[in-house]
């Protein structure tokens, strides 16, 4: 078989597939569904941030006309999690509320207004518990009286890891110069513009349909069925488009086993949709880290030696935090060459809304402190940030000290054309005051190594059926959170088979039709679905091949798929049209359908914690942020934004630089202004979108995108991520344009006024560490455990 | 706990009590209706509920992310906030009311082509509020959109390809 020489789809700036619909206001979202006899349902959510519940009667509301169930923590006793390891939450409280906004109880009535009135009609019987609402709080409470969970084994700390890779005390002992810093990233929320939303109904014939607004409806299947204690093929989820998640969505949540619940026991559709409120208590956001950081270089401003210590604030329950406190210390040694290396972490228990996955999982927070750091040690040394950096970045086909694979790597590129067109040269330390510039630069991986749950099956499946009209359907469990998974499966498939994108047909994210695909999270799916849709589509060629090659007498090696016809590359125009092949190969081999599968690279590490930091590709990133800082008011305004975002090859370039800037959006909400925050009494300052401020048209600056191909051996097409890893940078560059513009350093975020006018005052006080005893380190080296194999 | 949906839900009923339905008649997308409904109805409500109109999206219930715009009588509202009995013989517009036989407005083909779609559920609102904006003002400014625009919330684009988008649609001929 020829492999095509010229592109015809990738790389082009076409439409995404589900555009159309949304434009006119067709697409189908999950509060979109009107199910006949549909009821509505509404959760009973704690006031106390932390109580034993010692009793719930829903007799009261029972006796409402139209209230058709009640149920609560009896009626769903299973705990689930999305980590098998750490499952620790009830869809209802049975014994205890660990976050004000825990859910207790379910109502379903026949109208939504009916079912918000009869959660007032449900007595619930509270043992006031005093809440752990701190990072030091969790620490402190080690009673086992003080405990917010029972399973872990130190009280109120879900997690400590420790590792340590290669000589840590000779890199700190030959450096010149060692800083240490202090930092805090404070929290904040995905906010989704679409609420929470899950339709569940338990058919006559004892099956089990679920929609909802999700972005792993394989994990959701998964809980589920251990929840309701259904066998699995019984139950069908269906991931209607979402709108916006961030990773927001990738729990399985209470309010979607609530309404397969009421469902099996009502017999009717049941729907959920979530206020705006109750999304700030559902949360999984950002988690707050407080972090301490130290590096040691020579007085050239080489590299030695780095060490982390992080400390995460992680809510009420576990979500995503055992993986989430691996990432806060995964991936630092992925920018620049690190030779000595050391990580400890801790994840808390406290009386919150659970923290969990939102872009950039877990490795913004340290990059924000990795990148101060980069630029305090210029400062120091004398030395330009940017020529900093450039002395000592990763390579293409290396490892890192803790064993992690780079493939391709164009972040030398990134710096060099962002520095370009920002004007770099002619602007550091050059503006006058009050107007500022500054840099940063991150990794970030593309797809996670591992599955949520231990297993060997391939992390992402693709099946497609050839129709005899020459149409294409595709199946594929992928998830459209809007950042265009749907369209790259057509890309991909129109681009093997020289056809126009319109003729194929797209069938995602329901369990009872699609092959399973891991869910829209850690940045895994163009090169999950794009690699397993081209394996399907290669078995599918060779038996178009076969058919076209005796039709036209052509030897199968020189025929092409091109322009819609299977045709001779030495002669185009011999050929016939893909219809017509379809027809002539269906008549030869059946029925027309095949399968593609795609598993990431083996893991290169084996020690506990090893599956966090691995990824089939990494993709690099550069932001240069210049702003006005007033030093009245300190007010910010950010004037540009420059980001150049390694993303192996474009897939399609206006949805990158989409997803680019729509990472670079959110950055700077949080940089600025986003943050989840509580009061005393543990309840939510500012659960309404009105009060947490988000960048609007008017705080949303020019943003500059410039992408950088280098053509991933792993990635289809050479295609890496592009969701996330544009996040990350923009954080610390707007802390370091600060410095620029004003002198002072801000180790924290958001970087309010308040926090400028403190830090010009000389007020603004260095972040506090917690004192905590960390386990013994595990030191591994790279070729320990699993060989490493470069890559070529 | 503060539990704004609950309270509105009991004060509602309460003023509901005893209230005699609503009636108007009102054009929605060109077509006229003739509505009856309990006075507290708001138009989101009448939309999505009633009419199965469910391009005009909820985001918030609480005016304050603009996913619910239409166009009343020409100028863009929040459906969310506005009631539906003081609507009549108004002229609503939503977003499946604006493609032409068939054919898309020049705002929403030059939304599709821009990128200027990503999970689009602030989509037919801000589509919506820029349809106001180019109706009184032809050839805005960037400043101009930013500034119709910034009661339309989008967590995913960043704004910048939506901007560019009503650019583009205030070019086409």
């Amino acid at each position: 078989m020829t492999r095509k020489k010229t592109l015809s789809v990738i790389g082009k700036p076409l439409r995404k597939v589900d555009a159309m619909a949304k434009c006119a206001g067709e697409t189908v979202y999950a509060d979109d569904l009107n199910l006949p006899r549909m009821i509505y349902a509404k959760l009973l959510r704690s006031p106390h941030p932390h109580a034993r519940v010692l009793g719930v009667n829903a007799a009261r509301a029972l006796t409402l006309d139209g209230v058709c169930a009640v149920i609560t923590g009896q009626d769903l006793p299973e705990k689930f999690g999305i980590m098998p390891s750490t499952e620790d939450e009830e869809a209802l409280a049975v014994d205890k509320v660990r976050y004000a906004g825990d859910p207790v109880a379910a109502v379903a009535a026949i109208s939504e207004s009916l079912a918000e009135q009869a959660l007032g009609y449900i007595d619930v019987e509270y043992e006031v518990l005093k809440p752990i609402l701190s990072i030091e709080e969790a620490l402190a409470s080690t009673e086992e009286s003080q405990r917010i969970h029972t399973w872990n084994r130190r009280a109120n700390v879900q997690k400590a890891v420790s590792l340590e890779f290669g000589d840590i005390e000779g890199g700190f002992a030959r450096s010149d110069h060692i800083f240490e810093g202090t930092f805090f990233y404070q929290g904040n929320t995905h906010l989704p513009m679409e609420q929470y939303c899950a339709v569940g109904f338990y058919g006559p014939d004892d099956k089990l349909t679920l929609w909802s607004s999700t972005q792993t409806p394989h994990y959701l299947h998964r809980a589920l069925a251990k929840v309701l204690k259904l066998p699995a093929s019984r139950i069908r989820v269906i991931a209607t488009p979402v709108g916006g998640g961030f990773g927001g969505k990738s729990d399985p949540f209470s309010h979607e086993i609530c309404a397969a619940k009421l469902s099996m026991i009502t017999r009717r559709p049941v729907k959920f949709t979530l206020s705006r409120e109750e999304c700030f208590y559902v949360h999984r956001g950002r988690h707050p880290v407080k972090m301490w950081a130290k590096t040691g270089v020579k007085s050239d401003g080489t590299i030695q030696a780095m060490q982390y210590k992080t400390f995460l604030d992680g809510g009420g329950y576990s979500s995503y935090g055992l993986a989430s406190v691996y990432y806060t210390g995964a991936l630092q040694t992925v920018t620049y060459k690190v030779p000595a290396y050391k990580f400890e972490g801790v994840r808390v228990f406290t009386n919150k809304p659970p923290c969990g996955p939102k872009r950039g999982h877990g490795t913004p927070q340290p990059r924000f402190a990795e990148e101060i750091q980069m630029d305090e040690i210029a400062e120091k040394l004398g030395i330009d940030p940017l020529d900093l950096r450039l002395k000592q970045l990763v390579e293409a086909n290396s490892v890192t000290i803790n064993g992690l694979q780079i493939s391709s790597c164009g972040l030398r590129e990134c710096i060099e054309k962002v520095a370009e067109r920002a004007e770099w040269k002619k602007k550091f330390r050059k503006l006058p005051f009050g107007h500022g510039i500054g840099f940063a630069a991150s990794a970030y991986i593309t797809g996670a190594g591992l599955p949520i749950y231990r297993n060997d099956m391939p992390h992402s499946g693709v099946q497609i059926k050839l129709d005899r009209s020459g149409g294409v359907t595709v199946f594929c469990g992928s998830t459209d959170i809007g950042q265009g998974s749907d369209s790259i499966l057509v890309y991909a498939i129109a681009e093997e088979f020289g056809i126009d994108p319109v003729d194929i047909r797209v069938v995602t994210a329901d369990t009872d039709l699609t092959p399973v695909d891991l869910g829209s999270y850690s940045s895994r799916v163009t090169i999950m679905t794009g690699n397993a849709a081209i394996q399907a589509c290669g078995k599918l060629k060779l038996m178009l091949l076969e058919a076209a090659s005796e039709a036209l007498e052509v030897p199968a090696d020189d025929l092409e798929f091109a322009e819609g016809q299977v045709r001779s590359a030495s002669l185009p125009q011999r050929g016939i049209g893909f219809a017509e092949c379809v027809v002539k190969a269906e008549g030869k081999h059946g029925t027309l359908g095949a399968t593609g599968s795609y598993w990431p690279p083996k893991n290169p590490r084996e020690f506990k914690g090893s599956g966090v930091g691995p990824t089939p590709a990494y993709t690099f990133s550069t932001a240069i942020v210049e702003l006005h800082c007033d030093g009245e008011t300190g007010e910010i305004k950010i004037d540009k934004v420059w980001i150049a975002h390694d993303c192996g090859r474009a897939f399609n370039p206006l949805l990158v630089e989409g997803q680019t800037e729509g990472s670079v959006y959110m950055a700077l909400g949080e940089a600025l202004m986003e943050e989840q925050i509580f009061r005393k009494n543990g309840l939510h300052k500012i659960p309404s979108i009105l009060e947490y401020k988000s960048p609007t048209t008017l705080e949303t600056p020019e943003i500059e995108t410039i992408l950088v191909e280098t053509i991933d051996p792993e990635g289809p097409y050479g295609a890496k991520e592009a969701g996330q890893g544009p996040l990350l940078p923009v954080v610390p560059a707007v802390s370091n344009a600060v410095y620029d513009a004003i002198g002072v350093r801000i180790h924290e975020v958001p970087i309010t006024p308040d926090k400028i006018l403190r830090a010009l005052e000389g007020r603004l006080k260095a972040v506090s560490i917690p004192k905590f005893d960390f386990p013994a380190p595990l030191k591994w080296q790279p070729g320990q455990g699993v060989q490493v194999e470069q890559k070529s | 706990m503060k539990r704004p949906k609950r309270r509105a839900a009991r004060r509602r009923a309460v003023l509901e009590k005893g209230q005699p339905l609503r009636r108007i008649e009102v054009t929605i997308n060109g077509e006229e209706f003739d509505l009856t409904f309990k006075p507290a109805r708001t138009l989101l409500e009448l939309l999505r509920d009633d009419l199965d109109l469910t391009g005009t999206k909820e985001g918030c219930d609480g005016g304050e992310c603009g996913a619910c715009t239409v166009l009343i009588d020409d100028e863009p509202r929040l459906a969310c906030l506005t009631l539906a009995a003081t609507l009549r013989g108004k002229k609503i517009l939503t977003i499946e009311g604006l493609a032409k036989d068939g054919r898309l407005h020049p705002l929403q083909r030059a939304f599709l082509e821009k990128g200027a779609v990503q999970c689009g559920y602030c989509t037919p609102g801000v589509i919506l509020s820029a349809k106001a904006l180019l109706d009184s003002n032809p050839a805005p400014t960037e400043e101009d959109i930013k500034k119709a625009l910034a009661g339309n919330l989008c967590r995913c684009t960043g704004y910048q390809k939506i901007i560019s988008a009503v650019l583009e649609a205030a070019a086409a001929p």
